[in-house]
């Protein structure tokens, strides 16, 4: 208990600490929409599909700066997006098979560079590969400040746009109907996800992206049925997640924080899956049971009405 | 001409639509009049579903124009606050975290505009119009307990929220039982004696002369179009179904 108060006060785990729950919370709410429209898998693909970016800013610029390492990711997770996109207007292939083709191609596209990196000196330094697995401790506060920004830029326009993308995931063809620019506002989502992820590449990495994505979404799902309860309950899935991930990374040794705050969300996923009321499992085969044992002992009743 | 001008909802002209080399629709001349509740009627694949969305430009065709009211302008954008839709009640996942008022309220969405919300006056609007479908009870229902024909009747109020000129329904009687069926027609003849235009996909022979006053047959072209009486019979029938037996009153 010293050690949680302890290592609550100090500085470098409330900077990580607040990067992870910032991480957390802008997933959960985005990751909702992905989830919603069908589109879990875009997360990992656009993350995977970023990496060929991160190197090539390096290649270029020579920086070990993150923010211009993360604008190489937001440039090639975008390109990825919008090639995926395209694939899927243009041709009869769908999204799963576009998404797959896509993110392995970029994804060995940047796995190649990154061999080719590592023959230049003082490559070793930048540390590139800690955007595959993620490196949370390497948050600095500038980073933080950075994941601030872009979460209140992403959030302000979930706020404004609420009620057209709403619509759209709900009935596109409908929204399209009633004069609103699907393409655009299907361009806008993407868009915002793919920034979403950025974002959390240097906490999490690449692999694991997609985790913080889908996972709050779908454990907040379970408790409710209503889409603006759904986003806030995501929000605080991936923020606490965020937190208890980063304080179990401080207390016990080597155990990196990225991994722990997702192992912490599929702990509630699962908790959701099981326990929540109406959609959990364990209350629908209690249901069921019940019924069955009324019915065999009481035999219901005999008069049923037909309608 | 003994008839007076008509004033005509929508006029096509030259309409061809195809998503691979063979056309789904071709060379498609249409004129619907104001005011009246005409059926689509066809075979499967004969390209009802395609029309209506073409027509209310939901996919871009090779060729040819769409005209509603005689406007030039004819962009949805512009339009939006004449044209209603009622989609199948099957091209929605109806597991997504909302209340049949919240989609309902969606009808208004385009009058709205962007970023502006709902107030209390358009829920009021929609509540209204869930009583006419008869789901007022359901206002608050989570959309993924409704049967078909309740989602097929929350698709309907969402649809009347918008006040339009023109309805388009792709097939609103799929899946849905005979006193709603019944319920609904009563809804799209009051709609047609207020001076609106109703443009129903259609499936069942039987009912047409019962349900509508104007038909559209039709099968990749247009076979006939006209009032009922002079048009639905089974000569052009036969045209659109490329069939031999008796389609019209059979004994059943």
């Amino acid at each position: 208990m010293e050690n949680l108060i302890y290592i609550f006060k100090d500085y470098t785990f409330q900077t990580v600490a607040l990067g992870s729950m910032i991480l957390g919370l802008i997933s959960g709410v985005l990751g909702s929409f992905a989830v919603l429209r069908k589109q879990s898998l875009l997360g990992d693909g656009v993350s995977h599909a970023a990496l060929p970016g991160v190197v090539m800013a390096f290649v270029l610029t020579g920086s070990k700066d993150t923010q211009i390492l993360l604008l190489g990711a937001l440039i090639s997770g975008l390109m990825a997006t919008l090639f995926i996109i395209s694939i899927v207007k243009h041709t009869r292939i769908k999204f799963d098979s576009a998404l797959a083709l896509v993110m392995s191609v970029f994804f060995g596209c940047g796995l190649v560079l990154l061999t080719y990196v590592q023959k230049i000196p003082d490559s070793n330094q930048a540390g590139l590969k800690r955007f595959i697995f993620g490196q949370a401790s390497t948050l600095l506060k500038k980073d933080v400040y950075f994941m601030l920004i872009c979460g209140v830029i992403l959030l302000t326009f979930v706020v404004l746009f609420w009620k057209e993308f709403k619509l759209y995931i709900f009935d596109p063809e409908y929204a399209k109907s009633l004069g609103f620019p699907t393409y655009k506002l299907n361009l806008l989502l993407s868009l915002m996800i793919v920034m979403t992820i950025i974002i959390g590449l240097q906490t999490v990495g690449v692999i694991l992206m997609s985790a913080m994505l889908i996972a709050p979404a779908v454990a907040a799902r379970q408790w409710t049925n209503r889409l603006w309860i759904m986003v806030m309950l995501s929000a605080l899935f991936g923020a606490i997640s965020g937190i208890g991930g980063t304080a179990a990374s401080s207390l016990a040794e080597k155990l990196p924080t990225g991994p722990a705050t997702v192992v912490f969300i599929s702990g509630i996923v699962i908790v959701s899956v099981l326990f929540a009321p109406g959609r959990g499992i364990v209350q629908k085969m209690m249901h069921r049971k019940n019924l069955k044992l009324f019915l065999k002992t009481e035999g219901g009743d005999t008069n049923v009405p037909t309608i | 001409m003994e008839l007076k001008r008509v004033d005509y909802a929508v006029q096509i002209e030259d309409l061809t639509v195809a998503y691979d080399l063979k056309p789904v629709l071709w060379d498609i001349d249409l004129n619907i009049p104001q005011g009246k509740l005409m059926a689509v009627i066809g075979p499967n694949g004969a390209g009802k579903t395609t029309l209506i969305k073409a027509m209310l430009g939901l996919l871009v065709p090779v060729s040819g124009t769409v005209r509603f009211f005689h406007e030039a302008d004819n962009s949805l954008r512009k339009l939006k606050n004449k044209v209603a839709y009622v989609p199948q009640s099957g091209s929605v996942d109806w597991d997504f975290p909302a209340t049949v008022l919240d989609i309902v309220l969606m009808g208004c969405y385009g009058k709205l505009g962007f970023i502006k919300r709902p107030g209390k006056k358009d829920k009021d609007n929609a509540m209204e119009n869930l009583k006419k479908v008869g789901m007022e009870d359901y206002a608050l229902r989570q959309i993924s307990q409704l049967s078909g024909g309740q989602q097929q009747r929350v698709f309907l109020a969402r649809a009347l929220m918008q006040t339009a000129d023109i309805y388009f329904m792709d097939e609103p009687f799929k899946g849905v039982d005979v006193q709603t069926e019944k319920a609904i027609i009563a809804l799209l003849k009051e709609l047609k004696e207020s001076g609106k235009t109703v443009v129903v996909v259609h499936h069942d022979l039987q009912t047409v002369s019962e349900y509508f006053d104007w038909v559209t047959l039709i099968n990749i072209k247009v076979i006939a179009s006209g009032p009922v009486e002079e048009v639905f019979h089974e000569q052009n029938l036969k045209k659109a179904y490329h069939s031999t037996g008796n389609l019209l009153k059979s004994a059943v």
